[in-house]
């Protein structure tokens, strides 16, 4: 069973996005915040949060680890799913608007540009935060997401997380032939339910 | 009988959802459900003979995920093969009395087309057209394109059902719940699209439950001249002691759908969640009920991958300003394929508030069609506007109406039977709103009558090819009046004449009426004012004319068109007449700053310093300005940088800042015929594999106002493609960039290539994954962990040459 979600939008953390545009909060100029303050007006405006995510079941060989529709050898998700037997598999988005923004100003304003990059980039973090901190007002211990390309889980299991979550079809999401995500600002993750450190980790 | 007969007289039943019904049986979460049709062919043909038996006229094929992106070339053929035997097989085995049918589904490719993604467009079509072609060989009725979240491809699959058969076509697009398209496409851009390309039928399936669609469908019935269809989801999913359970039942979800029928849809069935119980209420609902007459909406319109915008209300602003006609700064954009400065006209355009932009890049000395298709596919990346393209090259119009997301406005065709002949095709084939010049093999007549003849005439030819009134714009042609002080009215007359008697929309170009004459927005306006009044509906023009703009503005605000006059107040008050700007100059109060000029680069103030660099340029050399002014501000800012004083967003701004600087610079050294002292060419680009250019863009940037002649490939570029630009330009420096582990190898190849062919380019590499190390270990001459310091290598090899 897979589910379809459409969030509204996550609280701003305004340091957040201005420490990915490489500022430091406290020391910026006037001109920036202003900046800053239009671009973050203007890129609200044209997001769209989505989440589609299922519930599997973790199978263990010795060397293999399973998860509903995929298998992997990755030892480090291995080590960070111990002791969990379910895992929750989801793909978020905050749609194509983003993307749109940031090429239009990479053409007329480039710092912009960058303001809103580092926009995208805290928005689609707040969205899987939301997203996670729902799954524990259900009652579920969550470990810390682990995404394709972290440690040794190969980016390739994008194709099989994308086929299985029905990505495209559920909320618009694609993967290109570099295995990239269109639209750009989104995230697809495997988190363990329970196990060993959940607790202090949430 | 013919699908298309049968669905003139009577509603068409679709089946409901496949994929609960096939998990029942036990598909696996990641399998494709397409293989089914040859491992299971009887729980395919069992499904759908229950969904025949409950009432459903047309089947659509389990084909949803059929094409060569997933499985190769022979496997395609056996899906689609035993899809199109086991949907004929249920109808053969259905206790149904109904009319049976079968077509061919086709979904989406599951890849985002260029340029948010990398798939292109041509290729979309093709891959579409391997299904398309089966689907024909193998007995399809008809072709159902469904569950499009994406106007191109949605556009690139009919384009493919239209080049490979001649079956009926219905297209269905998947909405979000903001009642637009993921890639931002309203109803109306999407009915304005399809029924311009020629679909059959046209609606909405997935996403939703019925009542939540409502309002989309009603969107279709109002504005959709076709058939509209209705496949909506059972409301949406839940979870019931682990089993996917839908919120909307049969009875609701029939009694729902009954609703819309009374209304207008025509074709109904069910998406995901819906079984054939939820077939069966609805056939029960709606069988005894008179299908609404689908009737003519007489919609002149044309649209963008966001929205359509419609004639015959409001005056329509059409930009001119993207055409080299009599701008020497535009023609060396041309020459040069200069694509920021054509785009940047289009936002300014765009920002002065015109509806859509005409797009005219004719030069003798370019290739035409590349770069119409180019400047346009540029265009619909960083902008929402519809555009006109502009040509009397066909081969041009062509390619560029082929590669158009949405329905453009043409411009344009004429009463000669030639032209005529060469352009109706094309715009029966793409779609697409024509504007029609009244001149013919005689030239411009110089009577309204005459003029009104030759609308006629075209207007009669077009239905030839079957395109109808709506589709066709006359532009009457404004003649000078300093030729003839008659001129005016011969264009106003037949306007008239147009507008009111033959019932169709107009559009001219209205700044030819003032040619010779001195101060020539003071007649263009008031000539402007004159045609609105005789049912002008569109205006070729300047949107920096403020005169122009008084006129529009006023008129709407005259006219009804503006509530409140809010667009007016608007306007208005924030209007300044030109002398005042001037006046306002800053002064160089600081004494950090050597002069007003350096320090509103330094602040990252644009309009400012492109202000001021105009105001200095009427007393120093253009380039004075650059070495006195402009290069040392841009030191400060990037020593600040290299100290940590300053952050990259303030950086960018001072850049910015400068651009605007130079590109004043840049106007007057083209008057003044000044050799550029430029420094050495640059190449740049993202490499293969790799579409992230941010970072690219930032050192393109600063190396073009440090002076260097940058080429900039752009992202996703080939080492091949790469090289010839090094060795074209004998590029002294080439800078890549790559932001993923993954395309690093595509990085050491393009170095490779370049040492090998091209020993004297030096590499200079940059991007979010790269280190010292790494760039020393893919022979990369040159890490710059910034921009700045890219810049700062630039200069140092510069100066070495």
């Amino acid at each position: 069973m897979i589910y379809t979600k459409k969030y509204p939008a996550p609280i701003v953390n305004e340091r957040e996005c201005l420490r990915y545009a490489g500022t430091a909060p406290q020391t910026i100029s006037e001109g920036e915040k202003a900046l800053f303050s239009e671009c973050l007006t203007e890129a609200l405006a044209g997001l769209s949060y989505q989440v589609c995510w299922g519930r599997f079941p973790i199978r263990r060989t010795e060397t293999t680890l399973e998860i509903g529709f995929f298998q992997t050898d990755s030892l480090a998700l291995r080590k960070n799913l111990e002791g969990c037997e379910e895992a929750i598999l989801f793909a978020a988005t905050i749609g194509i608007g983003i993307d749109r923004l940031i090429r239009r100003y990479s053409l007329l304003s480039p710092a912009k540009a960058l303001f809103f990059q580092a926009i995208g980039a805290e928005r689609i973090e707040s969205l899987c935060d939301a997203f996670c901190a729902e799954r524990k007002e259900e009652g579920l211990k969550l470990r810390p997401r682990f995404s394709p390309g972290y440690g040794d889980l190969p980016l390739e299991l994008q194709r099989e997380l994308f086929r299985g979550l029905d990505c495209a079809r559920k909320i618009g999401l694609t993967l290109n032939e570099s295995l990239l995500m269109s639209p750009s600002k989104s995230v697809t993750a495997i988190a363990g339910i329970g196990g060993a450190e959940a607790e202090k980790n949430i | 009988m013919k699908l298309l007969e049968y669905m003139k007289e009577n509603i068409l039943y679709l089946d409901g959802g496949m994929g609960t019904l096939l998990q029942a049986e036990g598909l696996q979460p990641g399998e494709h459900p397409e293989r089914w049709n040859y491992e299971h062919p009887e729980v395919i043909v069992k499904l759908q003979r229950m969904y025949f038996d409950a009432g459903t006229n047309l089947i659509i094929s389990n084909t949803f995920g059929a094409n060569t992106l997933k499985f190769d070339p022979e496997e395609l053929e056996r899906i689609v093969k035993s899809a199109l035997e086991n949907a004929r097989k249920a109808a053969a085995e259905s206790t149904g009395k109904q009319e049976k049918f079968v077509a061919l589904d086709i979904g989406p490719s599951g890849r985002l087309l260029k340029p948010y993604g990398d798939f292109d467009f041509e290729d979309a079509v093709t891959l579409f057209a391997e299904t398309v072609k089966l689907g024909v060989k193998y007995g399809a009725d008809a072709i159902f394109i469904e569950t499009m979240n994406d106007s191109y491809e949605t556009k690139a699959a009919l384009l493919a059902a239209k080049e490979h058969s001649d079956l009926p076509v219905l297209v269905s697009n998947a909405y979000s719940e903001d009642g637009k398209l993921m890639t931002g496409a309203s109803p109306e851009a999407m009915i304005a699209l399809l029924e311009g390309m020629g679909a059959d039928a046209i609606g909405v399936n997935c996403s939703l439950g019925p009542k939540a669609l409502a309002p989309i469908v009603e969107k279709y019935l109002e504005k959709a001249s076709l058939p509209v269809l209705l496949k909506p989801n059972a409301g949406l999913p839940r979870d019931v002691d682990g089993k996917t359970v839908f919120d909307v039942l049969p009875e609701e979800f029939s009694e729902d759908v009954a609703a819309l029928v009374e209304k207008g849809v025509r074709i109904v069935g069910g998406c995901c969640g819906t079984t054939p119980d939820y077939i069966r209420a609805t056939v029960e609902k709606t069988k005894a009920l008179q299908p609404v007459p689908v009737t003519e909406k007489n919609i002149t319109w044309v649209s963008s991958y966001t929205h359509a915008v419609e004639f015959g209300g409001s005056p329509v602003l059409i930009g001119e300003r993207i055409n080299p006609t009599g701008k020497k700064r535009f023609k060396q954009a041309l020459v040069e394929k200069d694509l920021d400065y054509i785009l940047n006209e289009g936002i300014a355009q765009q920002e002065k508030g015109v509806h859509i932009l005409d797009v005219n890049v004719g030069l003798p000395e370019i290739d035409e069609a590349e770069m119409l298709k180019n400047v346009s596919f540029e265009l619909q990346a960083i902008l929402d506007l519809p555009l006109q393209i502009d040509t009397t090259d066909i081969a041009a119009m062509e390619q560029a109406l082929r590669r158009y997301n949405g329905k453009a406005m043409i411009n344009s065709v004429n009463g000669k039977e030639e032209n005529m002949r060469a352009i109706f095709p094309l715009v029966k084939k793409y779609g697409g709103l024509l504007v029609a010049l009244t001149l013919d093999e005689d030239g411009i007549p110089e009577t309204a009558e005459k003029r009104v003849e030759i609308a006629e005439k075209i207007l009669k030819t077009a239905a030839e090819y079957g395109i109808a009134k709506k589709d066709i714009i006359f532009d009457t042609l404004a003649m000078t009046i300093s030729a003839d002080p008659k001129a005016a009215f011969a264009t106003v007359d037949s306007l008239r004449e147009i507008r009111h008697r033959l019932g169709c929309h107009t559009s001219l170009g209205v700044s030819n009426i003032s040619f010779g004459l001195p101060n020539r927005d003071f007649i263009n306006s008031t000539f402007f004012a004159m045609a609105l009044e005789n049912g002008l509906s569109a205006a070729i023009m300047n949107p920096h004319s403020a005169d122009m703009m008084k006129t529009y503005y006023a008129y709407r605000a005259l006219h009804g068109y503006d509530e409140n006059c809010g667009d007016y107040i608007r306007f208005a008050s924030a209007f300044v007449p030109a002398a005042a700007v001037s006046a306002a100059q800053p002064a160089a109060e600081e004494k950090e700053f050597r002069s007003a000029l350096q320090k509103a680069i330094v602040k990252g103030l644009k309009e400012q310093a492109g202000d001021l660099t105009a105001k200095l340029l009427e007393t120093e050399k253009p380039l004075e300005i650059v070495q006195k002014e402009i290069i040392p501000a841009l030191d400060i800012v990037g020593q600040g940088f290299e100290a940590k004083t300053v952050y990259l967003p303030q950086l960018l701004m001072a850049a910015e800042a400068a651009k605007s600087a130079f590109e004043k610079i840049k106007a007057a050294m083209s008057l003044e015929k000044e050799p550029a002292a430029a420094k050495c060419s640059f190449v740049l680009a993202t490499v293969k594999g790799d579409i992230h250019d941010i970072g690219k863009n930032i050192v393109k940037l600063l190396l073009e106002n440090y002076g260097f002649a940058v080429s900039d490939l752009g992202r996703d570029i080939a080492p091949q493609e790469i090289l010839e630009e090094v060795q074209r330009l004998h590029a002294p420096m080439c800078g890549l960039s790559a932001l993923m582990t993954t395309t690093v190898p595509a990085m050491e190849e393009t170095i490779q290539l370049i040492h090998t062919e091209a020993p004297w380019c030096k590499v200079v590499v940059g991007g979010a994954v790269l280190t010292q190390e790494y760039a020393d270990r893919i022979g990369a001459d040159k890490y710059a962990k910034d921009a700045m310091e890219a810049v700062r290598y630039a200069d140092e090899i510069n100066g070495s040459l």
